[in-house]
């Protein structure tokens, strides 16, 4: 498992990226009471707001964190955000990205990494 | 992924619950100049729905308290006095009872919105010889000094304004609230407490200021204590397994739910207690016609609004969809008009009817309930449905 510094997940299996929320992201959020997410098909941009959670204190945006096509979502977490905040590294994961540029892939923080920038 | 929620302002101050709060694992937040609880280890939806279902302890010490009484010592010059502030009538506000009102500004707009109470106080709450007869006033902790400074202003030269710094304010909701804390204190007489009756009251050795009332839209109280005692006293409230501390957030959403002001959302210095649907809260004696008519701050312009109508209302909003719709958003009598008729001043999703809740102001034109009207969001067009503003019904006890 990888992480960006806009506190995502990332699990890579070959071409393909599983991307959701931390742990520490869903902790900061709250309750979770709305997701909006990405049409499947949809060209990405690393960087890119793609998808939108509600929490009962505030909205907040997610982003791409590596390029390439939306090529499947979770609707579970649309029907019910509260599985982000019970299980956010598993089934509580956002969407899934097949690669259009792999080397993008060498920005992503590693576990130790992206727990020395929690503090 | 990034956090919209605004970070602390410095210099905050501390409540005399403060130490007890990160004991109980909160989560604390700058508001109204004060470090205060958002939420508990139990989190927003479940403190919300545990203070609609049992009862919740809340930390409101950030609103100030204070006494009016004339310097007469005749308590009707006081009342006679704070009329000229407030639109309520407060000449017939008997013994043991709260009115809401609203200190009004010369525009029609509200300077604040607060609760006024008539009571007699003993030496031990005083600290003075003999029992008083006072006015008792409740404001918003984020208006506390520009209201003393306003009250200060325009009754001083009859009245002493005395502030109650050393007094922290607990409110504990819901429908078991008050049944709770009736056998915590053996004080069965609280439960024959009518909503808006308050009276001193002594908690387990606590000499106390009890209201019943609160802004959850839920049955329960309000108790000022000394702030000495305040740690003391929350302790034996949170002895009982059917009180939780509840925090900030779930307070939103509670007074959200129930159709209720936040002042510096949805009421504030330009709009008036009419165009913010008030009017109930304006006695007939104080109305045109009433035999104490008007003489309060901007009661020319309230009194003409209230015969002759407004240009905008505050309404409820009932979002079609799932997600939240929150203030500032503006809202449009079409999915393609460019032109705003209106914006929502509070707004987020309501736990109990387990689904989004907002209010707003909008122009009158568009604000029969059953209108359908358009939020933009994130750029896009949503529709919602003008409600009345009480998602959930009130549990107040009246008899």
């Amino acid at each position: 498992m990888q992480y960006t510094a806009d506190h995502e997940f990332v699990k890579l299996d070959g071409k393909t990226a599983t991307v959701g929320i931390t742990n520490h992201a869903q902790e900061a959020l709250g309750d979770l009471v709305f997701v909006e997410l990405p049409a499947v098909g949809r060209k990405v941009s690393k960087g890119e707001s793609i998808a939108t959670v509600e929490s009962v204190k505030a909205a907040s945006e997610v982003y791409a964190p590596l390029s390439g096509t939306i090529a499947e979502v979770n609707q579970a977490i649309v029907d019910a955000p509260n599985l982000v905040n019970e299980d956010p590294e598993n089934r509580g994961w956002f969407f899934k990205i097949t690669l259009s540029n792999e080397s993008e892939t060498k920005e992503l923080l590693d576990s130790a990494a992206y727990q020395r920038l929690l503090g | 992924m990034s956090d919209s929620a605004n970070t602390a302002p410095p210099l905050l101050q501390r409540t005399a619950l403060f130490d007890l709060h990160l004991e109980l694992g909160a989560k604390m937040v700058g508001f109204a100049g004060y470090e205060l609880p958002i939420q508990y280890p139990l989190g927003v939806l479940k403190e919300h729905l545990q203070t609609r279902q049992s009862a919740g302890v809340f930390d409101v010490s950030h609103m100030g308290q204070l006494l009016i009484r004339a310097k007469s010592g005749r308590l009707e010059d006081a009342k006679v006095a704070l009329e000229k502030l407030v639109p309520a009538d407060i000449v017939s506000l008997a013994q043991g009872r709260q009115r809401y009102s609203q200190l009004t500004n010369s525009a029609g707009g509200i300077i604040d919105d607060l609760m006024i109470s008539n009571l007699t106080l003993s030496p031990a709450i005083t600290g003075l010889a003999s029992p008083i007869e006072t006015l008792y006033l409740v404001v918003n902790g984020a208006c506390k000094v520009g209201d003393m400074a306003h009250i200060q202003k325009h009754l001083a030269p009859v009245c002493d304004i005395t502030p109650l710094p050393q007094r922290s304010l607990i409110a504990i909701q819901g429908p078991l609230a008050v049944m709770a804390l009736a056998e915590i204190f053996n004080r069965p007489e609280m439960t024959k407490m009518k909503f808006m009756d308050n009276r001193e009251m002594n908690l387990g050795g606590h000499d106390s200021i009890v209201s019943r009332s609160g802004y959850t839209g839920e049955d329960g109280v309000e108790v000022s204590v000394a702030s000495s005692e305040a740690v003391d006293l929350t302790r034996k409230i949170l002895s009982d397994s059917r009180i939780q501390p509840i925090g900030l957030g779930a307070r939103d959403s509670l007074r959200l739910e129930a159709g209720l002001c936040l002042y510096g959302n949805d009421i504030d210095e330009t709009i008036s207690p009419i165009e913010a649907g008030l009017q109930w809260s304006i006695q007939k004696s104080r109305r045109s016609g009433g035999e104490r008519a008007g003489g309060f701050a901007g009661s020319d312009i309230i009194l003409k609004q209230m015969e002759q109508g407004v240009s905008r209302l505050r309404v409820g909003l009932k979002p079609d969809g799932r997600a939240p719709i929150r203030g500032e958003t503006l809202l449009f009598a079409t999915e393609d008009s460019t032109e705003s008729l209106g914006r929502v001043t509070s707004g987020g999703f309501g736990p109990t009817v387990n689904a989004p809740v907002a209010m707003g102001l909008v122009a009158k034109s568009h604000s029969q309930l059953g209108t359908r009207l358009f939020a933009e969001v994130r750029g896009q067009r949503m529709a919602v449905t003008v409600v009345d503003p009480t998602f959930v019904e009130h549990h107040f006890y009246r008899s």
